[in-house]
């Protein structure tokens, strides 16, 4: 594709990550710019001026702004390379439900506890943990969400493995002793280059969140 | 072919703008369904067996395959009865009927429901933000006369709160926020959205949602 692709975005986002390795599955060339969310940049206000977020994939100069929608959009553009969603309608739907699932039950309650004040950490621990498990019910025993192929449902969940290292230092819990499949699942995710190089590491996450908790005093 | 002799039920609730999607959605689409109303304070055995991830409505069972989440089941609706399609072909045009569905849901609905239930502390600002929510949306709709073009689209059905519910709560709640004056495009696209030959057989009676809320309001 001679085409202009410009990725807007944080590497330690989880929802940025989502992007990245949609991208990289249908092996496509585009610039990454790295923002700076407390000085965000006039092409971020300018191409996502509702809500002011990365991602943000510009594709020839047009904007589209949401992971989930980048990746169906990215799905919809490149029908030559495997699809990361299923043929049959009802399973698409299947499988948009459970990205919806990730971006509330795993997304928002994640955020309760990187960056909310400590005495909400426990309650928003306990329903990661729930989250978390209703997923592994959901995966069962297949290697992958979508089945033997990895898809949508895997790319809208594996960036926050990255970030489990974070949530169990500050909730005092281990993912892997609660939900052993998800660990194993992701691990098998990791195997791919197109996640493991669009991956952040875990340890960098966890000290940005550390100082972004020191500077809002939210553990004191 | 889905069409065939297919069993459709809808689990909902009659005053919600969530589930009436979901009406919306079959009716343009002509599609026969069932429709069971739910009381979610006393939750049915089938409610709970077919949503019991949210347990919410709506659901939709479609030859026993029951999906949950509106905007979910719309896409699934446009997708297997593929007449008077809700979504542009363009996966560009998709791409932005997706974010403008999402962005209903994550900032203007929201924003709106605040400043019809604000109470008096956190009115002013609750009514600033529904007032700017209605102006992004507004010029989301550009001169277009719905937002899916000539046709009613994903975002039209998505903006069914907008179009039909917000006159009806702000007027129980003395506000003056989706009005001609302020709002001249938005407001001929609630009146074209709301008299839309389909979709005013399938919205809930007025006076009955008026009555429903105000009951609302009084506890």
């Amino acid at each position: 594709m001679a085409e202009e692709l410009i990725l807007l975005d944080d590497w330690l986002s989880m929802f940025g990550m989502r992007a990245r390795i949609a991208l990289a599955e249908k092996e496509i060339k585009y610039e990454y710019r790295e923002e700076d969310l407390s000085n965000k940049s006039q092409l971020l206000l300018q191409m996502n001026p509702i809500h002011k977020k990365i991602p943000v994939l510009i594709h020839n100069g047009k904007p589209i702004c949401e992971s989930i929608i980048i990746v169906e959009y990215l799905d919809e553009l490149c029908k030559d390379k495997v699809s990361f969603l299923p043929s049959d309608p009802y399973q698409r739907a299947q499988a948009r439900f459970w990205a919806d699932f990730v971006n509330k039950k795993v997304g928002d309650v994640g955020g309760r506890i990187w960056s909310m004040k400590r005495e909400g950490i426990e309650v928003a621990k306990k329903e990661l943990v729930e989250s978390l498990k209703e997923l592994e019910k959901e995966l069962g025993d297949k290697p992958y969400f979508g089945g033997e192929t990895f898809g949508f449902v895997d790319i809208a969940l594996v960036p926050f493995y990255t970030w489990f290292y974070t949530y169990e230092e500050l909730g005092n819990f281990k993912v892997e002793a609660e939900c052993p499949k998800i660990i194993a699942w992701a691990k098998r995710c990791n195997q791919r280059e197109s996640v493991s190089k669009s991956l952040a590491d875990e340890k960098e996450v966890y000290e940005f969140v550390a100082s972004y908790r020191k500077s809002l005093h939210l553990d004191d | 072919m889905a069409s065939e002799s297919s069993e459709v039920r809808l689990l909902g609730k009659w005053a919600s703008p969530f589930s009436n999607r979901v009406d919306l959605a079959l009716k343009l689409k002509g599609v026969p369904y069932k429709y069971s109303e739910e009381d979610l304070a006393n939750k049915s055995e089938d409610l709970l067996k077919y949503n019991p991830v949210h347990k919410k409505v709506p659901v939709l069972v479609h030859n026993g395959n029951p999906l949950p989440e509106s905007l979910v089941i719309v896409e699934y609706i446009d997708e297997t009865w593929k007449n008077n399609p809700l979504l542009p072909q363009d996966p560009y045009e998709r791409a932005l009927a997706r974010f403008w569905a999402k962005t209903l849901d994550d900032k203007i609905l929201p924003a709106i429901w605040n400043a019809c239930w604000s109470d008096e502390k956190g009115r002013e600002k609750a009514v600033e933000e529904a007032l700017e929510a209605l102006e992004i949306l507004q010029e989301a709709l550009k001169e277009k006369r719905f937002f899916g073009g000539e046709n009613i689209g994903l975002v039209d059905i998505a903006a069914n709160f907008i179009g039909y519910w917000v006159a009806i709560l702000q007027e129980i709640a003395g506000l003056e926020l989706l009005t001609i004056e302020k709002f001249p495009k938005l407001y001929k696209w609630s009146q074209e959205f709301a008299n839309h030959p389909v979709i005013k057989d399938g919205l809930p009676p007025r006076d009955e949602l008026f009555a429903f809320f105000k009951a609302s309001a009084k506890k």
